[in-house]
């Protein structure tokens, strides 16, 4: 089998390259790459994402054809893709960091600044909180309600149809922390740092 | 419940760890992989690391810690020391840290914040304060404790936030490896004049520091050293203790 992490300048994605690497162990091979061919032939992909919402948008698009590799990765070919943290966000149709940036469009929804009710909640939301598990979803096997992630971020996804959700959690708001369409998975948390949980989380997603 | 994070700190010099009692008089105490691993097992919510000869010889040593530290220990980890430029922070990121801590290049140069946020996402950008009581003000120190800026720490804070800094490290110099405590008063100005987390560093000698640190200083998460360095406490019993006095912390 093999997976790939796209490698398309978002930040700081060594954290999930060794994450995915230490679960994978020597049975799963692990490619990090932007190479169109071979993000179409991986059996999953991971999409991860750091920084804002527009400069992940606009790494992905400066790739020529990596938009098209993925859509016809996830959306025609079905085939599973794991989006982290901003990675999920750009599921979205539009974004609101920075400026107004047309998403992904896989799962309808906006992504927006978390309401952090006249400066009562701190941001970046940064730490660890507890997930509420409100589906099942194949990658929260053996995950118990109110485990702890480790997250990271100021803006949250908000998709239309709220049958997506797979995951929430509390802070300010019930903030939408996982999704789960068909072949599509995303976390808001970083699986990657936190912990045995996390790593459980990528095991999952790798057995699926 | 966001929880309140407890983040050891390992000092580290030329590729080992040691602490320095207010900055001099260090004592070698192992290696940093192996002891952040112990931390990370240990139920630590972050590991820090902070290289206190960056600005000597021997600089690259940190990067190979950093790199064997990430291979192990995955829970976020925060480098700082002799941070000076846009390419620092990236070699250190790519080495798989998780954060970068700014401690004197921000004072010379805050476009550094600026444009590290910008490139990197204010999530990786840690600027770290060292503060000095002078009359009724703290003023920011810089090389280790050893120069004063002058700049007035709170509004300093605040224009780091304005920078795109994720989260302040604030130590106050004055605490620092003294063991009587955080500066629950320097730690609550500046907590309540920004908007971002704020990391309390700088004097813990027992576990009720970390609780008044909380709840006197208002921070998000509390960094000790020496506390759990040569075995004084687990970080696990830090948060039984923690969890007995009403504070969230991860369990």
């Amino acid at each position: 089998m093999k997976v790939t992490i796209v490698d398309y300048n978002s930040g700081n994605i060594s954290s999930v390259i060794n994450s995915f690497k230490e679960v994978a162990k020597d049975k799963v091979n692990i490619e990090v790459t932007a190479d169109l061919n071979k993000i179409k032939s991986s059996d999953k992909v991971v999409l991860p994402g750091q920084g804002s919402f527009k400069s992940c948008v606009d790494a992905l698009n400066k790739i020529k054809g990596l938009t098209e590799a993925l859509n016809e990765f996830a959306i025609n070919d079905k085939k599973p893709l794991l989006g982290i943290c901003v990675g999920l966000q750009m599921f979205a149709n539009i974004g609101y960091e920075e400026t107004e940036t047309k998403g992904l469009g896989w799962i309808s929804g906006k992504v927006s600044k978390i309401d952090n009710q006249n400066g009562k909640y701190k941001l970046p939301h940064i730490g660890w909180n507890q997930i509420n598990l409100v589906k099942q979803s194949k990658i929260f096997e053996n995950i118990e309600n109110n485990s702890h992630m480790y997250f990271v971020h100021s803006y949250e996804f908000l998709p239309e149809d709220k049958n997506v959700i797979s995951a929430t959690t509390d802070y300010s708001s019930d903030i939408v922390c996982a999704v789960e369409k068909e072949n599509i998975f995303g976390t808001q948390f970083h699986p990657e740092k936190s912990d045995k949980l996390g790593l459980k989380i990528i095991d999952n997603f790798i057995n699926i | 419940m966001l929880k309140n994070r407890i983040i050891p700190c390992l000092d580290v010099k030329n590729g080992r760890v040691v602490k320095g009692i207010n900055f001099v008089d260090l004592k070698d105490a192992g290696d940093p992989v192996e002891q952040a691993k112990i931390y990370s097992d240990g139920g630590a919510d972050e590991i820090c690391f902070l290289d206190i000869t960056a600005s000597n010889e021997n600089r690259d040593t940190i990067y190979d810690v950093v790199e064997r530290t990430s291979k192990k220990c995955f829970v976020p980890l925060t480098v700082g020391g002799g941070v000076r430029s846009i390419d620092d922070i990236n070699k250190l990121l790519n080495c798989g840290a998780d954060k970068v801590s700014i401690n004197t290049a921000a004072v010379e140069n805050p476009k550094v914040v600026l444009e590290s946020s910008k490139k990197f996402g204010s999530q990786c950008i840690v600027v770290a304060i060292d503060a000095k009581k002078n009359g009724d003000k703290w003023e920011i120190f810089t090389h280790g404790g050893r120069n004063n800026s002058g700049l007035d720490a709170l509004e300093y804070a605040k224009k780091m936030e304005d920078n795109g800094a994720g989260e302040l490290l604030v130590t106050s110099m004055d605490r620092d490896g003294t063991q009587i405590g955080y500066d629950v008063s320097l730690m609550s100005k500046i907590a309540s004049k920004v908007n971002i987390p704020l990391i309390a560093s700088g004097g813990v000698g027992n576990l009720d520091h970390l609780v008044d640190g909380i709840k006197l200083g208002n921070a998000s998460a509390v960094l000790a050293a020496s506390i759990f360095h040569y075995g004084k406490h687990s970080v696990q019993e830090a948060k039984e203790y923690l969890d007995s006095k009403g504070i969230p912390v991860r369990i």
